[in-house]
């Protein structure tokens, strides 16, 4: 039993079917990736799982350790162990970074904030005292995304995009924290464009129009990326991101 | 306790006061309870009807390093407090200005300030002003300053409620700067219950190159309400101006902001923005996803807006 089960997982939003029978077993420990084509429904799934203001009414079923999810709240989703990194992770004016780890963290303990900051490629003297404004590069907030996961200790972590906005130099980083994340026993979905991000997965999904393509090991959905879109019939009209509000 | 060691204790300034180099002048309702000055700064000050007038001047060419404390309180739970101040800046001198106007015990006290500040050429004034008041909210605050800014100069104000509700609170300032002054006002402060806040903050960029910057920040929860009228006038080439309001609603509160730019110079130009809502939803669902809850995660977003 994975420790996360999506069984017939629909969503409709202005009478379009965003999400079509989604069925997924993610098994605990492990590091899947959800790779798909623009507007295939990658970060609804997220949203749905996460159960984001808007997403709340999904058809089907989702199970976390057993439990069904519906009607939970973010807060208590998150006491349960479930985060999600966005892909234009949000800017709050006026909070440190010291501050919004603090409230991210599960001790609160300096030393792991510090640890955190690290792994991420962030010198702790330089970007603590910083805001979590504007005035942070995109590189440099999702680092602090990533920092505020990393002390949360999340048992699944749902990870949008994680390279988007993210210099080559800096993705070792990212990956760095994928790997303690996994060592600490956490359960990754990431989800993604790329073929480095990718190749962080055991194993992966591919998603378009809303559906599940394929799934299985990383070898098979690589594909995917040399040649063009795996052939299904699009049906819908995918908006363009930007036009997603919230997201 | 004499009143004065009451008033500086509740405003947290004892240890500063201690050191002879830091001036200071300490009211109770309208009478001096305390004071000491240092060489460039002078302060008289007159009792009179129902008030209290105090002329502060800083000598040409004299800079005051360290902060000049000025502490306005009442330390009774019913009083009228009337300061009429008049704050003269010689040229290219300096003066940074810390004001703690603390009322720890209101139950009906009117605080009502009237100041002219004259900022002299190439000198530099700030004035932060600190408030202490008690969770009962009977208080009235009207702060009202006409201010004339002479070229080159500096002018800034930061308004803060530290502690305590917001009562009745009416802003009123005025600037005509001039050329290449610099004028930044910022109040940042959060209403509960049926706290009003009105800020009404005016700049006429009227010398070459004079900049203004006027910046908001309030929170209103329960049925709090806040009215913020900004607005800056360019008249002459190279003025450049900003506002920028953000309010933030809860429960019940009403907010509202009134921006206004005008520019009357081809070679000047003015921006602002405001923003009004409820705490953005992103925002809080990124906080709720780490396991704040809602009200939790708002809090700690307003208090950064107020930091
Ligand atoms: N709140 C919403 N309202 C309407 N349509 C939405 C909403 N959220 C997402 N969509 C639509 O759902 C589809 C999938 O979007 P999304 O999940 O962002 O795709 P991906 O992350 O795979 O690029 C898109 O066509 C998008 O426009
Ligand atoms: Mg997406």
């Amino acid at each position: 039993m994975g420790i996360l089960e999506l069984e017939n997982v629909s969503l409709v939003l202005n009478n379009q079917a965003i999400l079509d029978g989604i069925t997924l077993d993610i098994w605990e420990g492990h590091i899947h990736a959800v790779v798909g084509p623009n507007g295939a429904g990658k970060t609804t799934l997220a949203a749905v799982i996460m159960g984001l203001k808007g997403y709340e009414h999904f058809g089907g079923e989702i199970r976390f350790d057993g439990q069904s999810l519906r009607g939970m709240s973010v807060s208590d989703r998150a006491k349960a162990g479930i985060t999600m990194g966005w892909q234009e992770p949000a800017r709050f004016e006026g909070l440190t970074v010291r501050q919004f780890l603090n409230a991210s963290s599960r001790n609160g303990k300096d030393s792991e904030i510090e640890e955190a900051m690290a792994q991420v490629g962030l010198r702790p003297e330089v970007y603590l005292s910083r805001a979590v404004d504007r005035t942070l590069s995109g590189g440099e907030r999702k680092k602090v995304e990533l920092a505020s996961i990393l002390v949360m200790k999340p048992r699944l972590l749902l990870l949008d995009e994680p390279d988007s906005g993210i210099d080559v130099a800096s993705l070792e980083n990212i990956f760095n924290a994928l790997k303690q994340l996994k060592r600490n026993g956490a359960t990754v979905l990431l989800i993604t464009h790329s073929n480095a991000v990718l190749r962080q997965a055991e194993h992966a999904f591919l998603m378009c129009c809303g559906r599940q393509i394929m799934k299985g090991d990383i070898e098979k959905i690589l594909p995917y990326f040399e040649g063009e879109c795996i052939p299904c019939d699009h049906k819908n009209r995918p908006l363009v991101e930007t036009e997603v509000p919230g997201l | 306790m004499k009143n004065a060691e009451i008033l500086v204790q509740a405003a947290g300034i004892d240890d500063a006061l201690q050191d002879s180099e830091t001036a200071h002048l300490v009211l109770d309702v309208n009478k001096v309870v305390q004071s000491h000055l240092v060489p460039g700064l002078r302060i008289e000050t007159s009792e009179e009807k129902g008030g209290i007038r105090a002329e502060i001047r800083v000598e040409d060419g004299a800079n005051i390093v360290k902060r000049v404390h000025l502490c306005f309180g009442v330390t009774q739970p019913e009083a009228i407090q009337r300061i009429i101040l008049n704050i003269q800046i010689g040229s290219e001198a300096g003066i940074d200005v810390l004001a703690h106007c603390v009322f720890p015990q209101a139950v009906d006290i009117e605080h009502i300030m009237d100041a002219e500040i004259t900022v002299g050429e190439g000198s530099r004034y700030s004035y932060l002003e600190s408030h202490v008041h008690s969770d009962d909210g009977g208080l009235k605050v009207l702060p009202k300053a006409r201010i004339t800014l002479g070229e080159r100069s500096r002018f800034k104000t930061e308004f803060q409620l530290v502690r305590g509700r917001v009562g009745y609170m009416d802003i009123d300032y005025e600037a005509i700067c001039g050329e290449e002054s610099v004028l930044e006002m910022l109040s940042k402060i959060s209403g509960r219950e049926d706290d009003y806040i009105k800020i009404r903050e005016v700049a006429f960029l009227q010398g070459k190159g004079a900049r203004g910057y006027l910046t908001s920040r309030v929170a209103v929860r329960d049925r709090a309400r806040a009215e913020v009228y900004n607005k800056l006038v360019a008249t002459a080439a190279g003025a450049r101006g900003h506002v920028d309001c953000k309010e933030i609603i809860k429960d019940q509160g009403v907010a509202s902001a009134v921006p206004v730019v005008e520019v009357r110079h081809p070679q000047a130009h003015i921006t602002h923005e405001a923003a009004i809502g409820s705490v953005d939803n992103k925002q809080l669902e990124t906080l709720m996803s780490r396991g704040l809850d809602e009200d939790s995660a708002s809090d700690l977003i307003i208090a950064g807006l107020l930091a």
